[in-house]
């Protein structure tokens, strides 16, 4: 039987003004545990939490029950108290005749009875309460970054500084994702190639960074401080270690008409191929789709012309198994697909082109060595079409493009126009916006110089139909302000695309039981106070994979990721919350039903002996949950058909018991 | 006016997260709601098992709320949606004993909705006592 | 007369079912519309005119008429408004006014002739009927 203390708090008159709180202790003292009882102007303030210590030591209580505020309010408070007066903290109930009772009724006698009714029920749960301990698990010293763009590679760099290892898993065959394809970045004009590559080669020589390239996350185990992750690396038939990058085998391949994705497909590549010239790790990859070598046995050349004997032809799919005690999730974006909007006749003329298209078109590096030329007969153009909100802001019942706003578009196009115009002033540029969106630090300054200095036509109206005609692009659109339909005659037709979230973000949500929204972005814990982390303990959000976000905010938010990620990896030991499910292997008949509800992968089942009551053992399969896993939600408490899975703290007696006091 | 104002009993479990929270909300607004309505806190509202609601009923409630988070916005994901499928069971099968429909409730209340909170109870309670005292599932035994 | 007016407003989005409302003045409509010129109000003015309630004019003009109801506004809107139904709904309600149909269905023998798309028979009889 325990021996529970009852204090009734007056809060000065907050409480004591609607509640007899004499007549509330008095009739508490009667039920059943209850030893002591008493009532007190502040129980919150040092004197009060000194007298439930005193009340402890001279009654030997061994549960408490506060009648005061809100325990979202105190309940840390009082548990401390109790912790320090030598009782397990999980032993304090708080009735909550504040919040619930004294300020939401006006009568004394009505507030009374009430006040005394969530009394005893607090008491009757008391009475069940059990001594609980958190508990603890060791984290392993090590971080994962998936995702190798500028997200991934800030976060990366940032957690390494801190001096903790950290692995980047990167689909593709370098690092640098979406930033590494542009050209300038806005609204300072900096080349991105010159302020990306010096942090990809910083991640290429830190100790503390692997770079797991062309490499994918192919199962995730574990929990916060403690995950299993396989990750596959892709057989490159290229040995990384010994491939010195001199390009020679790219030149010499035979297979040269394979569509270039770093260039999105604008023009060739070779079927052994270096991305590009800074890729990080400088390595050949043969694409073993259109390796003749690997697809008919006939050819070798790269092998022989490779002076450093890095062709492997025999190689492999490798799987890696490590340990990790965070996760970071930097899996960016992708522009939608266009195959929706016949109208713009993307798929029907070459130049029409989306942004991302433009940005290599701009890039020296890129097909047209930095000139900005037509796709389809590589002449300059003088007329070019912007088109904003291409996918954007569209209404789900219009059953094309993405309800959110894509928020780069309006920067990137109007620095396009901007740089088309400074390097070739004989070209008019149209833009067709609906609104032009500049939150940003110089952003809107940005705006009104492409128009005020530069001269680009902003025209406030929307593109209706876009129809190739003698090697032009007949481009019929409204201009709302004046009231007009234009017909322009126009060279290039750029689209500016929504981005959506790239496509293997969802299985690697499944995988980390990480939540998503029905835009496929991962959720974050809290939209304004935990922003970058994710609501499945020990994995962290970096970049657009969260949300549309430009290179500055990608940049803030991954650091943001990498401070939080430092913080759990600070830890030597994590402790839990001790309100969790644990399962009673006596009565659980290992149905399953448990572990397809669990929303963190918590129950797993394992195989256990039990000696029968004929002295003979049987094997069962039973459940256990994970403590550190396990947030205590209760999912499987109902659906366990044979009542043997229970909810630390919540217990279903102990629930039935406060019903029963309060029906009484 | 009423010599014996009839005065329901009502249950209300509101998950730790958002109800509770929007509960205490009301509170700090001091928006008026019944005394009838008695709070249990569980972490979620998925941890609400239907046994506790035919427990109440046995015990003489005359009414059952159960308050989560916004589908959508559940603390553990998807805890609101087990509860959904779970009460829409427990609904039919306690329409089929007899008890009104309007005796069980599904609400979401968000930790921002104090005033939402309020107007949930005062109407509930209204229904509820409409209704008169639930005798259906009352367990006489219980009663001392 | 207010009353009417809002009633008509009621009606005629009943009708087409659209909600005005979801319009986010990007203008694709009216960039989309190939008898623009024709017209003295234009598809995104449609719509703006049927939620501010400016019904009588827009009954009165003839620009409900040279829609062709080629469906491109509603194909292409961004928000799925559809201002081509609206303007159906508009005409409708005009017919429904005068009374009589201005052209049924035992009139499209005579109508049919090769040069004449089949399209613009299926649109007369959406313009001229109720």
């Amino acid at each position: 039987m325990q021996r529970i203390g009852v204090f009734v708090c007056h809060c000065g008159t907050n409480i004591a003004g609607t509640v007899d709180v004499k007549e509330v202790a008095a009739a508490l003292k009667n039920e059943p545990g209850v030893v002591f009882s008493t009532d007190y102007q502040y129980m919150c303030s040092q004197a009060g939490q000194n007298m439930i210590k005193d009340a402890v030591k001279e009654n030997n209580l061994s549960g408490i029950v506060v009648c005061s505020c809100s325990p979202r309010m105190h309940e840390a408070t009082f548990r401390k108290t109790a912790a320090s007066a030598g009782i397990n903290p999980y032993m304090v109930e708080i009735a909550n005749i504040r919040e619930q009772c004294s300020w939401v009724h006006k009568e004394m006698p009505i507030g009374t009875e009430k006040a005394i009714i969530l009394g005893k029920a607090a008491v009757a749960k008391v009475n069940l309460n059990a001594p609980l301990t958190p508990g603890e698990s060791p984290v392993t010293k090590r971080a994962l970054v998936i995702g190798g763009g500028i997200a991934g590679i800030q976060t990366a760099l940032d957690i390494a500084d801190a001096g903790f290892p950290v692995d980047i898993v990167e689909t593709k065959p370098t690092i640098g994702g979406k930033m590494s394809q542009l050209d300038k970045t806005f609204p300072t004009l900096d080349c991105a190639a010159c302020i990306l590559t010096p942090k990809m080669v910083d991640v290429a020589q830190n100790e503390k960074i692997r770079i797991f390239s062309y490499s994918e996350v192919t199962d995730v185990k574990g929990f916060v401080g403690n995950f299993d992750v396989t990750i596959k690396r892709k057989a490159r038939y290229v040995k990384e270690d010994v491939c010195t990058g001199c390009g020679l085998c790219t030149e010499k391949c035979p297979q040269k008409n394979i569509p270039n994705e770093f260039n999105l497909g604008m023009d060739n590549r070779h079927a052994i191929y270096i991305p590009f010239a800074q890729a990080v790790p400088k390595v050949a990859t043969i694409d073993p789709q259109h390796c003749t070598m690997l697809k008919t046995g006939k050819c070798g050349v790269c092998s022989k012309v490779c002076t450093a004997g890095a062709i492997d032809y025999q190689a492999k799919d490798e799987f890696i198994e490590e340990k990790y005690g965070a996760i970071v999730v930097a899996t960016g974006f992708n522009p939608i697909s266009m195959d929706k909007f016949d109208e713009f006749a993307y798929s029907q003329s070459k130049d029409v082109i989306t942004s991302l298209e433009l940005e290599r078109l701009m890039n020296a590096a890129g097909p047209t060595g930095g000139t900005l030329l037509r796709p389809s007969d590589g002449e300059h153009p003088h007329t070019i079409v912007f088109v904003q909100c291409v996918g954007s802001r569209c209404s789900a019942c219009a059953e094309k493009g993405k309800e959110y706003c894509s928020k780069i578009c309006c920067m990137y196009t109007a620095k396009h126009a901007m740089l088309i115009r400074d390097k070739y002033p004989d070209t008019e540029v149209y833009v067709f916006y609906i609104d032009v969106r500049t939150p940003g630090k110089n952003f809107d300054e940005f705006y009104r110089r492409a128009v005020e200095e530069y001269g680009v036509h902003y025209i406030k109206g929307m593109v209706g139909k876009v129809s190739p005609e003698n090697g032009k692009l007949k481009v019929q659109a409204s201009d709302l302000i004046y009231g007009k339909q234009l017909h322009i005659d126009a060279d290039l037709v750029v689209l500016a695309a929504a981005i959506e979230p790239d496509k293997s973000a969802r299985p690697l949500a499944t995988m980390l039981t990480a939540s998503m929204d029905t835009n496929d972005f991962f959720t974050e814990a809290h939209p304004k106070l935990r922003p970058v982390e994710s609501p499945t303990a020990g994995v962290f959000l970096s970049g657009t994979c969260q949300g549309p976000k430009d290179i500055p905010e990608t940049v803030s938010q991954a650091g943001a990721a990498a401070s939080k990620v430092i913080g759990l990896l600070c830890k030597d030991k994590l402790m839990g919350n001790p309100c969790v499910a644990h399962s009673d292997e006596m009565m659980c008949n290992g149905c399953s039903t448990c572990e397809k509800v669990c929303p963190y992968g918590a129950i797993s089942y394992v195989e256990k002996e039990f000696r029968m009551p004929d002295r003979t053992t049987k094997i069962r399969r039973v459940a256990v949950v994970n403590e550190a896993v396990c947030q205590g939600c209760g999912a499987c408490t109902v659906a366990c058909m044979s009542g043997a899975m229970d909810l630390k703290g919540f217990s279903s007696k102990q629930i039935m018991a406060e019903v029963d006091a309060i029906c009484k | 006016m009423q010599i014996n104002e009839y005065k329901p009993l009502i249950v209300a479990f509101c998950c730790n997260w958002c109800s509770y929270a929007g509960a205490d909300l009301a509170g700090n607004n001091r928006l008026n709601y019944p005394a009838d309505v008695k709070i249990i806190r569980v972490p979620c509202s998925c941890r609400v098992n239907p046994m506790f609601i035919l427990r109440a009923f046995q015990r003489g409630a005359d009414g059952v709320i159960i308050c989560g988070c916004h589908p959508g916005d559940c603390h553990y994901t998807s805890g609101n949606y087990y509860t959904r499928r779970r009460m829409a069971l427990l609904f039919s099968m306690l329409d089929y004993l007899g008890i009104e429909r309007e005796r069980t409730r599904v609400e979401w209340v968000s930790a921002a909705e104090g005033a939402k909170f309020a107007a949930t109870m005062n109407d509930f309670v209204e229904k509820v006592a409409a209704l008169g005292e639930n005798k259906r599932l009352e367990d006489l035994r219980c009663k001392k | 007369m207010q009353n009417n007016n809002e009633q008509k407003k009621e009606n005629i989005l009943r009708m087409n079912g659209v909600n005005p409302l979801k319009c986010m003045s990007c203008g694709k409509c009216s960039g989309t519309c190939p008898s623009y010129d024709e017209m003295e109000y234009h598809p995104h003015q449609f719509v703006h005119m049927v939620e501010t309630g400016e019904l009588e004019p827009l009954m009165k003009s003839d620009s409900i008429y040279k829609c062709l109801s080629c469906f491109a506004c509603v194909d292409r809107c961004p928000r799925g408004v559809e201002p081509a139904k609206l303007v159906e709904a508009l005409r409708l309600c005009v017919i429904r006014e005068k009374g009589a149909n201005h052209m049924t269905a035992n009139d499209i023998p005579k109508l049919i002739d090769d040069d004449m798309p089949q399209q613009a028979i299926v649109s007369a009889i959406r313009k001229y009927s109720k």
